[in-house]
């Protein structure tokens, strides 16, 4: 029926307009241009653009060495001259301090979400395409693992492998392996039965091939959508970690190790925290409002 | 039914051995030698081995897994090195607190959650919608850790309304213990209300624009009627699914907002408990806590199983 269509429209408007038709509908569909249509997630786009060059450029953009401390300049208020966001307990330029911070802030939660999304992907893959008793036992032991409270489970991963920037991502990594899993899972669940992969199978395509080739592709839509969402929740439990002292060992500014020493000077200064909260909520905002955003654009079936 | 509803709690138990392993090896993995953090830096090697005969740490670690095993199955989770009291007990003691504030928090979270996102719903495209739901995104794009800071510095340290740290005392009569609850409870409840706010909406407007909901609105029933009896009924399920998924987190919620308000609950217990490398204080309450949470998930897709009528056809038809 749908070909019976396509010839009435070729023969009412010929075979040049039909091209153009369909270059536009190319357009239209392409993800970008879609994306750019959703202003709350273009929105999310430019906070994560921000943020990246931020932390890229931070040695560029930063007054001040953040570490430098001038004890005589402890507490200045914020639009002090010279400290657009005042000092901290130890003289410390704050706004130098941010910018820093948000390199570190993004690399631990960029770099958890890559070490829980690459071993959930995988572990994902194999569970839904081997099926039996491969699965069981896999999915059982990320059900496990999901039992525990994410920060629990973080808590006790940074006691076992102590503070340190590797550390965090690590801990953060395999927390996050259990639910990339079961997405990935649901979705190779769905794909592997489809037509194209069995007539893969039939032609003697290799299980490798078949997995990473075709079955991985046509599942990636949820997983993109997903490790965005994610990065959000990273930066909060990169936070939480560091407020509880269990993440970045100090000096180092990260904006949860910021938020702590703003904890303990919250009297004297209560900006401290205040701003580095405030540019944590603006960042996670960032990667929500953009993962819903894409999630729109690349998987409309979860549009809530 | 009852046979999905069986095979949903046997499922569950493999999980639980699971987690229970997954405990015992993390906290064996946590360096520092227990025996030494309790006699303190200056005992000597024979005192030291001599604790280490007392803990049951000189054994191999299967024994010490056998050990362990058996002890939960009696309902013994250990003994504290730190308190020198049961870990059972010590649980017991800190969880109606750890309670008072996630279920007051989380029945604040459902009336408000629920009351908005019905609203938003309701209304939607109207600037009460964008204002609930531009508040929702930030609800859940925020440290709770943070929002605690806040409240700590604005109600306690500028306004002086209310009192930042512990959980005052009954002697004091109910009104303290009262006025120290609003800042934690206030925290706790943020990001669940957002949540429910968020998913009640989205699940409202699905049903809303159903043909039942316009017959029912034809045949002339109260709207109030066709909102609450009919509307929100069909969209509850995905509510209590996450109803579920937060009231396991109010834990984790805890942990951290305990810890702001200095609240003597399961979270400053854990906090210190890491703190001390109280092995088996860690163990048992990480272990109670992960329990309750498969249990919730349990009882939530059980419930689920019982109000969606889907579910329960799919189960008769043979899955």
């Amino acid at each position: 029926m749908a070909e019976s269509k396509n010839l009435t429209v070729q023969d009412a408007l010929g075979q040049e307009a039909q091209a153009r038709m369909l270059k536009r509908e190319r357009r239209a569909n392409n993800v970008w241009n879609k994306l750019k249509r959703n202003k709350t997630g273009m929105i999310g786009l430019v906070i994560i653009v921000v943020m990246i060059l931020i932390a890229l450029f931070a040695s560029v953009i930063s007054p001040y060495d953040p570490n430098e401390i001038h004890p005589l300049d402890a507490f200045m208020k914020p639009f002090s001259p010279g400290h657009i966001f005042g000092t901290d307990q130890f003289g410390r330029d704050l706004l130098s301090r941010i910018f820093y911070g948000a390199r570190i802030s993004l690399i631990v939660a960029v770099g958890g979400t890559i070490v829980g999304g690459v071993i959930g992907v995988l572990l994902g893959l194999i569970a839904g395409y081997m099926g039996g008793i491969v699965d069981a036992v896999i999915m059982r032991i990320m059900d496990g693992f999901l039992a525990f409270p994410f920060v629990l489970l973080s808590i006790i991963l940074m006691t076992v492998l102590g503070e340190g920037l590797i550390n965090v991502i690590i801990a953060i990594g395999i927390g996050n392996v259990p639910s990339f899993a079961r997405v990935v899972r649901g979705e190779v669940h769905i794909v592997k039965n489809e037509e194209y992969c069995n007539a893969c199978r039939v032609i003697g395509v290799s299980n490798a091939r078949l997995l990473f080739g075709h079955i991985l592709p046509n599942a990636i839509s949820p997983i993109i959508v997903y490790a965005t969402l994610n990065i959000a929740g990273a930066i909060i439990s990169e936070a939480a970690l560091s407020f509880l002292g269990l993440g970045i060992p100090a000096p180092t500014a990260s904006w949860g190790s910021i938020l702590r020493e703003g904890k303990s000077s919250l009297t004297k200064a209560p900006f401290v925290a205040t701003i580095s909260g405030i540019f944590i909520l603006i960042t996670v905002l960032g990667f929500n409002l953009f993962g819903d955003g894409i999630r729109d654009v690349l998987d409309p079936k979860m549009k809530q | 039914m009852l046979k999905t509803i069986l095979r949903r709690i046997l499922q569950s138990i493999p999980t639980l051995l699971i987690v229970i392993t997954i405990t015992f090896v993390l906290t064996r993995m946590i360096p520092g030698n227990p025996a030494r953090t309790i006699l303190g830096p200056q005992a000597s090697a024979e005192d030291i081995a001599e604790m280490e005969i007392k803990l049951g740490l000189n054994k191999s670690k299967l024994e010490q897994y056998a050990d362990y095993m058996i002890g939960i199955l009696h309902g013994d989770f250990g003994t504290s090195y730190v308190y020198n009291r049961p870990v059972t007990g010590l649980i017991a003691e800190r969880i109606p607190k750890t309670l008072i504030i996630t279920l007051t928090s989380l029945a604040i979270a459902v009336a408000a959650g629920i009351g908005i996102g019905v609203l938003s719903a309701l209304k939607q495209y109207s600037i009460l919608d964008y204002i609930f739901m531009i508040l929702a995104l930030i609800g859940v794009s925020m440290p709770i850790f943070w929002l605690g800071l806040m409240l700590v510095n604005l109600f306690s340290v500028q306004l002086g309304w209310l009192p930042a740290l512990g959980m005052g005392s009954m002697k004091k009569g109910i009104g303290d213990v009262i006025s120290h609850m609003v800042l934690p409870c206030f925290c706790l409840a943020t990001i669940p209300t957002a949540t429910f706010a968020r998913i009640t909406r989205s699940s409202m407007l699905e049903v809303i624009h159903n043909d039942s909901i316009k017959a029912l609105r034809a045949r002339g029933i109260k709207e109030s009627s066709v909102i609450w009896k009919h509307a929100f009924k069909n969209a509850l399920p995905p509510i209590v699914t996450v109803l579920g998924l937060q009231l396991a987190s109010a834990f984790t919620g805890a942990i951290l907002t305990e810890s702001i308000f200095s609240w003597p609950g399961m979270g400053t217990m854990i906090v210190s408990a890491i703190d001390n490398r109280d092995y088996m204080l860690i163990q048992g309450t990480v272990l109670f806590i992960a329990v309750v949470f498969v249990i919730v998930n349990l009882l939530v897709d059980v419930v689920y199983m019982l109000i969606n009528p889907r579910v329960s056809y799919e189960a008769k038809g043979g899955n």
